[in-house]
């Protein structure tokens, strides 16, 4: 692209408004609280409208940014949705959770100066601020648009970023859907994972709402490979989506890890998120109480399992991670947000065992200090223990959060899928197909636990080959 | 989908009840062994139940729970005609059935419904089924009337011997093991000092011991954890590697501190719980 001269020194990109940290840490309301109409408008006059954008490039379910972006400074907002809705069908979700410094703002042509264009907090303002009469108005900008009683039909097993986004491309198209989710709300880790203060539930139901109005039919308590098979439903449907995520949690592995006090972040979260314990007794489902909560791991889960221990009571919330801050795989926006609250991380530590007293609850965990070595095959430094640097760390409450594998429920039951050597599901890549004809998977149960965003643009290349098919087929 | 109770049964006035749910696509799938996720209100918590009993043709499959809590107190607040808001499953493994010979199927309290599908499933594959029931009191006895309809033999304890052997069941079992070589496996089902209780009593005969696990669970599908159980030093998630283990490798006292997590959090719960009943 030409370099266009600026005839002035470009506007600072606009800040979002936040709750301050010590009001934060208390309540789980959102911490951002999102862009005013007149903040949106004068952000989004910071685009230089390029003639190739490249943020679309960065983003994995291409949308046309630069053209919300056009209406946006213009104020329609309306019109800036519907461009939005074309490729993304949860932009109030991604806007809010999508690292964006690495997708579409990371290629955004101002991110050199550390000033890309603010596109999720636009995006979100864009959906957050958009009222629909209904869903076909939300993307075909008519109230009337029922789908053909007849005509190809489509079943995707999870309710989780892939599924809804696959769900949501073939809906568009006028294909019937069914989505068949194992818990009792839809939504996957949008509903079990992230908390509220980064995404709000309502947030969550209303893009749902948004698919239903579509046509997308959820079934849910329908657990993939218990109460419905793969093989079922592909005589049953013209295409099969899988997404069903990959949620078996990695433990630690070492001495005590049973004791009462220690859990996976899949637990802790959701008890707090889907059985909202944060409102126990009201709602059934207990939280477990602790005040010296320690969790072990730095990615963007264990800064999620972290910050909601304070705000369920708790007086110290340590973060164990056996490499430096550098390392950490966190966003640096969530780690930020981490220390503001006052999350405390014990770097270059790594834990030995657990302790427990005579009930065998959790007392303290004995942690090992690290230094780092050389690099290993990853390129990074490896950390090597210290000798006798062992310390006790009180903790009545820990929280593990090193990730997740392949959860074998609906592998196990679906002998035909191939697997590849990580146990994940095998497609091909440009289509999203597996070796099961007409059976496509997307998301973490091919990837291994990766991004919302990365979910939604394999549920979106596995939809819009779903629809080319099945569009092909029938006419 | 909320799901119909086509029948309410009360087995033991105000503590067990048995209800008959229409569930065809559950009722389809499920095998003995399996067991359901249920959640009664909006704001409810998610619970496991086994799987009793099933009705492929008629679409139904069978719960039976103990009152115990808040959780099981909504139920029981349930009646025919109404509906469950939530049912999940089937869920786990089904139960390891091969022909062999004689199996002696143990239950204890409500554990004996869920017995009674595991020895059901044996004596349909032609295994020569030996029930051996026990309870505190004649009264508390559970689903003597359906074991006796397919089971070779039925054996029965009570603490206070107001029927059958003055006892506890593991009496029965060892005298049976003691004279009865054909036995190839032991199944108990029931609280978990029961089930302990049974694995020390067959470990000296050498018998296969296979008993059904009752752990806390969130989700029931493997996400979370909540239900690990050690099982011969390695930790599995009894929701989706079991309900069922082999009973001589558990660690059944980490089984029961790990059931009392949440000891003051349930009294909380069902406490208030009694208080928005009797309105103060």
């Amino acid at each position: 692209m030409e370099t266009r001269k600026t005839p002035k020194p470009l506007a600072p990109r606009v800040e979002m408004p936040c709750q301050p940290p010590h009001v934060r840490r208390a309540n789980f309301a959102e911490v951002a609280l999102g862009y005013t109409r007149e903040m949106a408008m004068q952000e989004a006059a910071r685009c230089l409208q390029c003639k190739k954008p490249l943020c679309v490039k960065g983003c994995p379910v291409e949308v046309p940014i630069r053209d919300f972006i056009a209406q946006v400074a213009q104020g329609n907002m309306d019109a800036a949705y519907r461009i939005i809705k074309s490729t993304n069908s949860l932009p109030a979700v991604c806007g809010r959770v999508c690292p964006q410094e690495n997708q579409c703002e990371g290629k955004c042509v101002l991110a050199a100066k550390g000033q890309p264009v603010a596109i999720g907090r636009l995006e979100r303002f864009v959906a957050d601020s958009f009222i629909a009469a209904s869903g076909c108005e939300q993307v075909l900008g008519s109230t009337a648009c029922a789908l053909p009683l007849k005509g190809p039909r489509v079943a995707c097993i999870g309710s989780g970023p892939a599924s809804l986004t696959c769900a949501g491309v073939c809906a568009v198209e006028g294909i019937r859907v069914d989505v068949f989710e194992a818990l009792h709300e839809p939504g996957g880790v949008l509903v079990y994972g992230i908390p509220a203060f980064r995404l709000p539930k309502d947030v969550v139901a209303t893009e749902i709402n948004g698919l239903r109005q579509m046509g997308v039919n959820f079934q849910l308590n329908f657990v993939g490979g218990r109460t419905v098979d793969v093989r079922d439903l592909q005589e049953e449907y013209d295409a099969v989506f899988i997404g069903v995520g990959a949620g078996l949690p990695v433990f630690l592995g070492i001495p005590g890890e049973n004791l009462v006090g220690v859990f996976s972040a899949n637990e802790y979260l959701t008890r707090v998120n889907l059985g909202r314990a944060y409102d126990f007794p009201r709602q059934d489902t207990p939280p477990y109480p602790g005040k010296n909560v320690t969790v072990f791991g730095a990615g963007n889960v264990a800064m999620d399992a972290a910050r909601t221990a304070l705000r369920m009571g708790a007086e110290s919330v340590h973060i164990v991670y056996r490499r430096t801050r550098a390392e950490m795989p966190a966003r640096l926006e969530e780690i930020e947000h981490a220390e503001e609250e006052g999350v405390q991380f014990s770097l270059l530590s790594a834990p030995v065992r657990f302790n427990g007293n005579e009930e065998h609850q959790l007392v303290s965990v004995t942690l090992q200090r690290m230094e780092l070595g050389e690099p290993d095959s990853s390129g990074r430094r490896r950390p090597v223990p210290v000798e006798g640097s062992e310390y006790d760390l009180p903790t009545d409450l820990a929280i593990v959060a090193l990730g997740t594998r392949s959860n074998p429920v609906l592998l196990d039951a679906t002998p035909d899928l191939r697997k590849n050597k990580w146990g994940y599901i095998e497609v091909n890549e440009d289509t999203g197909e597996t070796s099961m004809p007409n059976v496509f998977a997307g998301g973490d149960i091919v990837t291994g636990a990766a991004t919302v965003i990365l979910a939604m643009g394999a549920g979106r290349r596995a939809g819009q080959e779903i629809v080319r098919r099945l569009h092909g087929r029938g006419q | 989908m909320p799901t119909t109770i086509l029948r309410k049964e009360s087995l033991i006035p105000g503590t067990t009840s048995k209800m008959v749910l229409h569930a065809p696509h559950i009722a389809q799938k499920a095998l003995p062994g399996h067991f359901v996720m249920l959640r009664m209100s909006p704001q409810g918590e998610r619970i496991p139940l086994t799987i009793a009993d099933t009705d492929r043709e008629k679409g139904t499959i069978t719960i039976v729970y103990l009152v115990m809590g808040k959780s099981t107190a909504l139920l029981e607040e349930l009646d025919t005609g109404g509906s469950i808001l939530d049912v999940c499953g089937p869920l786990g493994r089904p139960t390891r059935i091969e022909k062999h010979g004689t199996v002696i199927c143990m239950g204890g309290g409500t554990g004996i419904a869920a017995m009674h599908h595991i020895a059901k499933g044996h004596a349909r594959i032609g295994n020569r089924v030996v029930g051996i029931i026990g309870a505190r009191r004649k009264d508390l006895l559970l689903f003597e009337k359906e074991l006796a309809s397919f089971a070779d033999e039925l054996l029965i304890s009570t603490d206070d011997g107001s029927y059958g052997h003055k006892g506890l069941v593991t009496d029965l079992l060892r005298r049976r093991l003691e004279k009865d070589k054909s036995v190839f496996e032991v199944v108990a089902v029931g609280p978990v000092p029961m089930m302990a209780a049974v694995a020390d009593t067959a470990r000296p005969f050498g018998v296969r011991t296979t008993v059904s696990l009752n752990p806390i669970m969130v989700d029931g599908i493997g996400m979370c954890g909540a239900c690990r159980v050690s099982v011969g030093g390695k930790t599995r998630f009894a929701c989706v590697d079991g309900p069922e283990f082999d009973g001589h490798e558990v660690d059944f006292a980490e089984l029961r501190r790990r059931l009392g997590a949440f000891r003051d959090q349930e009294t909380i719960s069902i406490d208030a719980h009694r208080r928005a009943i009797h309105g103060n």
